[in-house]
């Protein structure tokens, strides 16, 4: 069964697709944006902004660090650059420059990391950013944001441009289930519910929401009311919305697909713990680097399945107090 | 002076730019900046103490007139050609200097801007390397002994100058020539010695090597003294 078929969804668009097409949709409302690209715009999606507008678009060749470094200049000449990378060659290469060129000087760099997670597949571990988020979180200032599906991405496009500060966008290779309506409010910092629960709530995002959807699904056949929550921002996170879940439904599980330290599931768990503690369980990649493979058969072998996480949720409730 | 801009108006955005990628010799940078106008010489002093915007490396955030938040070595010249690119799309003549330190030559960054600045031909971009043949732990020949720049650069596609830093009336001349240079970058290699000027103090107590260390006071009264 693919991911999200038993929610009712329909596959949609990859959020690179989604992304790339909204940024050559915005370049005219957006004068000042500008693309620097590491070579790799034609797998992060920055190519159909490149051709529509070639005088803002410069690729820097294989040299991250210089990437970053020349959005950060763009940056302080006044420009918005959205400077996109892999995931895990935006974030773990140009660490650095991104925090002197882009967090510390505060400035109006967009990061884009596509191929995040292992849902890249037969590429490999060496090209899926398992690290990203934790890296992102990291730096003071810089906004975290992981859409769900194309809709979400293509608003978060938009949301990125119009935040004044450094932003981390990150974005999947594989086709994923159109979750939302076009009229989905999409503003950073605030979560979207996209089901109603009582007896536990499941907090993902990117491409862990649809399969949140569908855990909920099979576990309403066991009598357990689950709400999901879409956290597409992972920092600023919705304290808010974590504190209303963990006092409504007693129980939460986080589900990602990024290593277990340092993502939404450690911030939504220091949520918890300063507002309304209850138990909280975790699906996630572990602590531990993938292989190559499909990746549906990643994903399973992985443990980020439905049935993994409808399992996290009824040994999470089971630790209710 | 070279750098066209005015201190009561740091962010004009037809200025143009001066970005110290050798962080840690800020302290000259707040005294030029200071001789400017941007601040007293007075308000300097509070250099590196607690609460005080002149801190131990350049922070763009906490001080106007500081173009790039360096410290980190390597980052500068990528900096100077974002913002070289940023003010050419935009029609300004501002013109972006960037100075970076001998040593600060070893970070890989560097290289790969110096690349990337002539294939977008930048000529509004010069780059300064002050090469004083100390970093660190001691002389740069013997830590990684990446000279002669000028004929490494060259072929990349920059135009280039190596002079003695120490003449005024070679840098001049130099900078006149930098950016009247069209249709490429410009470097220059500025050969230097530490402490020029208060030589002959240094040389008195045998020790000629001040990298990155004050002198002692009574040390500091003489060369003060030599100077004026």
């Amino acid at each position: 069964m693919a991911i999200g078929e038993l929610s009712g969804y329909q596959m949609g668009q990859a959020t690179r697709d989604a992304f790339g097409d909204a940024l050559a949709e915005l370049g005219d409302e957006f004068p000042n944006v500008v693309t620097v690209d590491g070579d790799v715009g034609n797998s992060t999606r920055t190519e159909p902004f490149a051709l529509k507008y070639p005088d803002r678009a410069f690729n820097v060749g294989i040299a991250e660090s210089n990437m970053v470094s020349v959005a950060g200049g763009l940056a302080g000449a006044g420009k918005t650059p959205v400077v996109a990378s892999f995931a895990c060659f935006l974030m773990c290469n140009a660490f650095d420059q991104i925090r002197m060129s882009a967090a510390f000087p505060n400035l109006n760099v967009k990061l884009v990391g596509s191929h995040a997670g292992i849902s890249i597949g037969e590429d490999g571990p060496s090209q899926m950013g398992i690290e990203d988020v934790a890296l992102g979180c990291s730096l003071p200032g810089v906004a975290v944001i992981v859409p769900a599906d194309a809709t979400t991405a293509k608003k978060a496009t938009r949301a990125m441009l119009e935040h004044k500060g450094p932003t981390y966008l990150r974005l999947g290779r594989p086709k994923v289930p159109a979750i939302h309506n076009d009229s989905v409010d999409f503003q950073i910092g605030k979560s979207i519910q996209i089901r109603e629960g009582s007896d536990a709530t499941i907090i993902a995002n990117g491409l862990m929401v649809a399969i949140a959807a569908d855990a909920a699904k099979k576990l309403e056949a066991d009598g357990l009311s689950v709400r999901v929550i879409d956290m597409h921002t992972v920092k600023p996170l919705d304290r808010a919305a974590v504190e209303k879940a963990a006092r409504e439904t007693g129980a939460i599980v986080v589900a990602e697909e990024h290593m277990h330290h340092g993502g939404l599931g450690s911030v939504v768990a220091q949520a918890v713990t300063e507002t309304h503690p209850v138990p909280v369980g975790f699906v996630d990649v572990g602590d531990v680097y993938a292989e190559s493979g499909d990746p549906m058969g990643l994903l399973e072998k992985y443990g980020l399945t439905a049935d993994k996480v409808a399992q996290t949720v009824k040994t999470t409730v089971a630790r209710k107090g | 002076g070279h750098l066209r801009l005015d201190p009561k108006n740091p962010t004009d955005p037809d200025r143009d730019r001066f970005i110290l990628s050798k962080g840690h010799a800020v302290p000259v940078l707040y005294a030029a900046m200071a001789e400017r106008g941007y601040f007293t010489v007075e308000e300097t002093m509070s250099l590196r103490k607690l609460g005080s915007v002149f801190e131990g490396h350049p922070n763009m955030r906490r001080m106007p007139g500081i173009e790039a938040s360096t410290g980190s070595l390597g980052q500068g010249l990528s900096l100077g050609i974002g913002q070289a690119l940023g003010v050419r799309i935009d029609g300004r003549n501002s013109r972006v200097f960037v100075m970076i330190g001998d040593g600060e030559m070893g970070e890989g960054q560097v290289w790969e801007a110096i690349a990337t600045a002539a294939k977008y031909k930048l000529d509004n971009l010069v780059a300064i390397i002050d090469q004083n043949g100390y970093q660190q732990t001691g002389a740069t020949k013997d830590v990684l002994d990446l000279k002669p720049f000028a004929e490494k650069i060259e072929p990349f596609g920059w135009h280039t100058q190596t002079i003695n830093g120490n003449k005024l009336e070679e840098v001049l001349p130099a900078l006149d020539k930098a950016v009247a240079e069209k249709g490429r970058p410009s470097v220059i290699v500025s050969l230097t010695q530490k402490g020029f000027g208060m030589l002959p103090v240094l040389e008195a107590e045998g020790d000629t090597n001040y990298h990155g260390k004050p002198l002692s006071s009574k040390l500091a009264e003489k060369a003060l003294a030599l100077l004026e």
